[in-house]
């Protein structure tokens, strides 16, 4: 079993439990990236709420993706500070580590894995031990296979459950992605862009979905689809060169002068 | 829906390619020794012990063309530096024979190998000491590769190195240790390398018996290491492999280590070559630097890509036919099959992307609809 242990390498001893009792599931200070001199965040700051649904709108190259990145790992912030909850600094941590420790990410172009079934692209989503030794040995538990049932009626594809992922229409893909965000269950959903591509029926249900999952999840969507935004959020948050330009509903946010001049006006 | 029941029952429910592997495997196994012992000599039935060893041969770069198989077609990590662990699993088992040699060398001491002698060494190297100890060389021929893979793959895979600057890396580790191993200073013997080998745990290697006894080893780590290889494939981690090398982020975004998934398979694979170059050495006779050299990982490569990669089994028909076709080559016309040998990877590369595995099933796929 040393093998095991070695090769598992505790990720949960490094990840600490959530503790969510300012209400406050993320925090963002002060965070800014460049590339090359390019600032792609400027001095970020945002806060998301437990339970939240949270629009975020911008310009391209407003740092949207950047941001995503930085949360979720695969970028490192120049300055500031990235917290999950009150105690997991997500800044000390790997992609696998904070994916571990219940932040889930829909990427913006579909990434699904096109060389197996729906099934199983749900089945290495579902949350549990992921250290080698134990994937090794894996197997479903009933428990397990009654969720996937349940994400696959969630997400429409129960029908093509045995196709190959790489053979689905592109909105099942989104569908797809969005299923195996809810196998891993995270406490945080960053969605990039999920209805891009959609057909408006896709769209409505996407939506809908969204909407469902809010209260008991946080989820961050970034969206360009305004009809989309409007219909989903409440909190919508605009960037704009790598900082916050405004936030509210969307209403006010609309109505602000300087999103009109940078975003919605021309 | 997924029901796993035991191994076996898993391996016998295993694909078409598989049970047509483990069939003619056993089909050999059983045919080939029974020809050679039990047909008279010049009888057409007569298989001779040369062509008992060459298929031995052969078995032992099937081996190693699954583990090639196993990194590169199922986790898109193309090694052109393979059989630096084959052969170091050779060299490890040519120490433990060249022990066995004992007074028989030319020089006749008891302790020292020939060359050591040669050298005008006195005494032998620490790295030599254990090596007369079968069960401790076998242990090295496991241990030295998976070492050496474990170590290179840890900062390969940690640094996020991949595709092609991955393949050029692998490259240079066997070509730098091709060098080392042609200098008499690192005490394996140099450019010669290590042969004249008597006998293995007492036997007589140029005896039919113990032939037919390597031959037989061989064929049955071809079936454990494919086997295994197999269950790997077939778990949940295989999918993860899989899922790997079609979109790494992705992986790591749903909270896979993707660098120890590498690395663990990277390791197996490392250690399958090393049992196939040690399984190699005792049936040609020598292992020399020559094996370190680049142009036999990459022609690792070429046997998996004919066959079929990403199917285990066409890697070992791929190391057959492509093994084959360079002996009847290099017999007939030695000047040409370097020319072949490209000439078979364009084509493959051009015409079958699957591979001959994959050219089959396209036929017997048109068959079935017309």
């Amino acid at each position: 079993m040393n093998v095991g242990r070695m090769l598992g390498q505790g990720q949960r001893s490094r990840a600490p439990k959530l503790d969510l009792s300012h209400n406050i599931i993320l925090y963002l200070e002060d965070i800014s990236v460049s590339f090359d001199g390019f600032k792609a965040l400027n001095n970020l700051n945002l806060y998301i709420e437990a339970g939240e649904l949270r629009c975020i709108i911008g310009p391209n190259g407003a740092g949207k993706t950047t941001m995503m990145d930085v949360i979720t790992g695969k970028t490192r912030p120049d300055v500031g500070s990235a917290w999950f909850g009150q105690t997991v600094d997500l800044l000390t941590l790997r992609e696998p580590e904070i994916a571990a420790a219940g932040i889930g990410r829909k990427f913006q172009k579909p990434t699904v894995f096109p060389s197996h079934t729906v099934f199983e692209n749900l089945e290495l989503a579902m949350a549990g031990d992921k250290s080698v030794w134990k994937t090794l040995f894996a197997k479903l538990s009933s428990e397990q296979l009654g969720r996937i049932d349940e994400v696959l009626r969630i997400i429409g594809l129960t029908e093509r459950v045995d196709t190959l992922a790489g053979g689905l229409s592109h909105g099942q893909k989104q569908w797809l992605e969005i299923g195996m965000l809810l196998c891993q269950d995270p406490e945080l959903l960053l969605v990039d862009e999920p209805v891009a591509g959609m057909t408006p029926q896709e769209t409505e249900k996407t939506a809908e979905l969204l909407t469902s999952l809010a209260g008991k999840h946080s989820v961050v969507v970034v969206e360009h689809d305004m009809a989309f935004v409007r219909s989903i959020a409440r909190t919508v948050t605009v960037l704009h060169q790598g900082s916050v330009l405004a936030e509210g509903s969307m209403d006010q946010v609309q109505n602000d002068p300087k999103v009109i001049e940078v975003y919605l006006g021309d | 829906m997924k029901n796993q029941t035991s191994f076996i029952g898993q391996l016998l429910r295993s694909d078409l390619g598989s049970r047509i592997f483990f069939g003619l495997l056993l089909l050999t196994a059983v045919l080939i020794p029974t020809l050679n012992l039990l047909t008279p000599e010049g009888s057409a039935l007569h298989v001779p012990i040369y062509t008992v060893t060459l298929l031995g041969k052969y078995m032992s770069y099937a081996l190693l063309a699954i583990a090639v198989d196993l990194i590169w077609g199922y986790c898109g990590i193309l090694s052109l530096g393979h059989t630096a662990f084959f052969a170091l699993g050779g060299y490890a088992m040519g120490m433990y024979l060249m022990r066995q040699i004992g007074t028989r060398g030319v020089y006749g001491d008891p302790l020292l190998p020939d060359f050591m002698v040669f050298l005008n060494w006195k005494e032998l190297p620490w790295f030599w000491q254990g090596m007369d100890l079968f069960w401790f060389a076998m242990l090295m021929v496991v241990v030295a590769p998976a070492l050496l893979a474990y170590v290179f793959g840890w900062f390969a895979f940690r640094s996020r190195v991949t595709g092609v600057y991955l393949s050029i890396i692998t490259q240079a580790l066997t070509y730098a240790l091709l060098l080392a191993f042609f200098r008499n200073e690192m005490g394996f013997g140099g450019n010669n390398g290590l042969t004249d080998f008597k006998d293995l745990l007492g036997f007589d290697l140029q005896a039919r018996g113990t032939r037919i006894a390597l031959f037989l080893t061989t064929a049955l780590f071809l079936g454990i290491g494919y086997a295994t290889c197999r269950f790997i494939i077939g778990s949940r981690l295989g999918r993860v492999v899989e899922a790997v090398r079609d979109a790494e982020s992705r992986t790591r975004f749903i909270g896979y280590k993707v660098e120890n998934v590498k690395l663990w398979l990277w390791t197996f694979s490392a250690i399958l070559a090393g049992i196939a170059g040690a399984l190699y050495v005792p049936q040609v006779g020598i292992i020399n630097p020559g094996e370190f050299a680049p142009i036999n990982s990459i022609e690792v490569v070429v046997w998996v890509a004919v066959g079929g990669r990403g199917t285990l089994y066409g890697a070992a028909l791929g190391a057959l036919v492509v093994n084959y076709a360079k002996s009847w080559f290099t017999a007939a016309l030695p000047e040409v099959w370097l020319y072949a040998l490209g000439a078979l990877f364009v084509g493959v590369t051009l015409f079958l992307p699957q591979g001959i595995v994959g050219l089959v099933a396209r036929i017997a796929a048109k068959r079935k609809a017309s």
